[in-house]
């Protein structure tokens, strides 16, 4: 029998207090235990950027953290990132209008990546913007429409405004 | 479930995580994890106990006190990187910083995991060999200082006995306006430096180097301080030509060789990265001389942001 902890998490709001085995990853946890499988487990040793979460605010990777550390701390998932259940956060929508996305899967790394760094550089060159998600692998897309997507959604919310389609090239 | 299996303690004070290293076999502090945790999902190591240490409050700050920059060993790599502590006592540091792996795993990783890690690559090592970093270790029988240079017995490999862990490091500040250049190349950013080169300068109105540190990281098992480059700058002045002379005997480093890069490429590595990061501190500390210092500060920390 492996050894249990009892924690207290917020997860995207929600507060929850569950028993886990101490060796239990946060990406496990969060997938796993609370069913939120937005957070991708890519290659489970810190590398690929999939399982990226916020953890007090902070970008984390969630496969190198265990869930007992996340004990009294507040995690952000990908799906604790837009406003509203049927309104997606400017970074989403700019995402979808950039093509940033292919087959998705290391999508929700670079959205939680990129909310911590837009949020410190609201201003960023490309360059920064490449720098930024460099611990975030992805396979199809080559990075390019990410990378706009990035400057568009960071145009878009210094405009203060989440709108589709209003951001000029 | 990754990991294996262990029996979990998070102690708040140092005193308890001494008492438990003392008392647990087969145990291993948990810092950032940044490499640990890696190294249990894979089952490289099966520890019986993981002593965590990000419940040791006490173990994370960072001030400056009697010249020295003091940092504590769970302060996180991020918390260094944007300090404006750091930036001004210390800008070879803060400089060595963003290559640190990415911003995610700085956010976690910490000051004193990186060096009792003691990755040969790893920028931190670097800059504590250049800056002549004193470490504090604290024990059963209570604390004791090692100067850096004593620090790695080693190929990852700190001279820290298994009932001691790293508690702190303080960093010596050199004079306001010194030069200072951290360079390295990695095949990705983010990436372990193959070979790093962290270069610090002083120098006198007339450019007469009255101080100097050169270390090299990833080049040895064990970070290289180039003693004899040192020497031969102290009193001179320093040129394009000088140091591409006094660089050259990079090509004697006795260089590690892996499946990436083998020793020869090293030992090139070192000669050119060496020249670059003096010939970049000199020409900053060049720069500093002929700035006032208040728009010095204005003009470093753009720099460094930019």
């Amino acid at each position: 029998m492996s050894e249990h902890r009892d924690i207290d998490i917020t997860v995207n709001g929600t507060h929850h207090r569950q028993s886990v085995p101490v060796r239990m990853t946060l990406a496990d946890f969060l997938r796993g235990r609370l069913k939120l499988t937005g957070t991708h487990l890519g290659c489970e040793h810190g590398v690929c950027g999939a399982c990226t979460v916020l953890v007090n605010g902070r970008s984390a990777r969630s496969c190198l953290m265990l869930a007992v550390q996340a004990n009294g701390r507040e995690v952000t998932s990908v799906e604790g990132i837009a406003p509203t259940p049927d309104q997606l956060h400017p970074l989403q929508q700019a995402f979808i209008d950039n093509h940033g996305l292919q087959c998705g899967f290391c999508t929700p790394g670079l959205l939680t990546t990129l909310i911590e760094f837009l949020r410190d550089n609201p201003d960023p060159t490309e360059r920064e913007v490449r720098v930024a998600i460099s611990g975030n692998l992805c396979r199809c897309t080559g990075y390019e429409g990410i990378v706009a997507a990035a400057l568009d959604a960071a145009r878009r919310m210094r405009a203060g405004n989440g709108q589709t389609g209003g951001a000029s090239a | 479930m990754k990991p294996p299996r262990f029996g979990y303690h998070d102690p708040e004070t140092v005193g308890e995580v001494v008492q438990l290293l003392g008392t647990l076999e087969n145990n291993k502090l948990l810092a950032g994890g940044q490499s640990l945790m890696a190294m249990l999902n894979m089952r490289y190591l099966l520890p019986d106990h993981l002593i965590d240490l990000n419940r040791v409050t006490a173990l994370d700050y960072l001030r400056e006190s009697g010249g020295t920059l003091q940092i504590g060993a769970m302060t996180r790599q991020s918390d260094m990187e944007f300090s404006a502590l750091v930036r001004k006592n210390c800008p070879l540091m803060d400089e060595a910083l963003p290559h640190i792996g990415h911003r995610q795993t700085r956010n976690r990783g910490t000051l004193g995991g990186s060096l009792c890690q003691l990755d040969p690559s790893a920028e931190l090592v670097t800059v504590a060999a250049a800056l002549d970093a004193n470490v504090t270790i604290c024990g059963p029988q209570g604390e004791r200082n090692v100067a850096f240079v004593d620090f790695p017995l080693g190929y990852m490999t700190p001279a820290v006995e298994p009932d001691e862990l790293l508690t702190g490091v303080q960093f010596p500040i050199w004079k306001a306006g010194h030069g200072y250049a951290f360079v390295e190349f990695a095949r990705r950013h983010g990436d372990y430096a193959v070979v790093s080169a962290a270069a610090l300068l002083e120098e006198n109105a007339e450019g007469k180097v009255t101080r100097v540190a050169l270390a090299l990281g990833g080049a040895t098992a064990v970070p290289l301080r180039m003693t004899a480059i040192e020497q031969a700058l102290l009193g001179n002045t320093v040129s394009e030509s000088l140091l591409r002379e006094l660089c050259e005997t990079c090509r004697e480093i006795d260089a590690m060789a892996d499946v990436h890069s083998p020793a020869s490429y090293r030992r090139q590595l070192a000669t050119s990265l060496s020249r670059r990061a003096l010939l970049l501190a000199h020409e900053r500390a060049v720069a500093a001389r002929r700035t006032p210092p208040l728009a010095r500060d204005g003009n470093q920390s753009g720099e460094n942001r930019s």
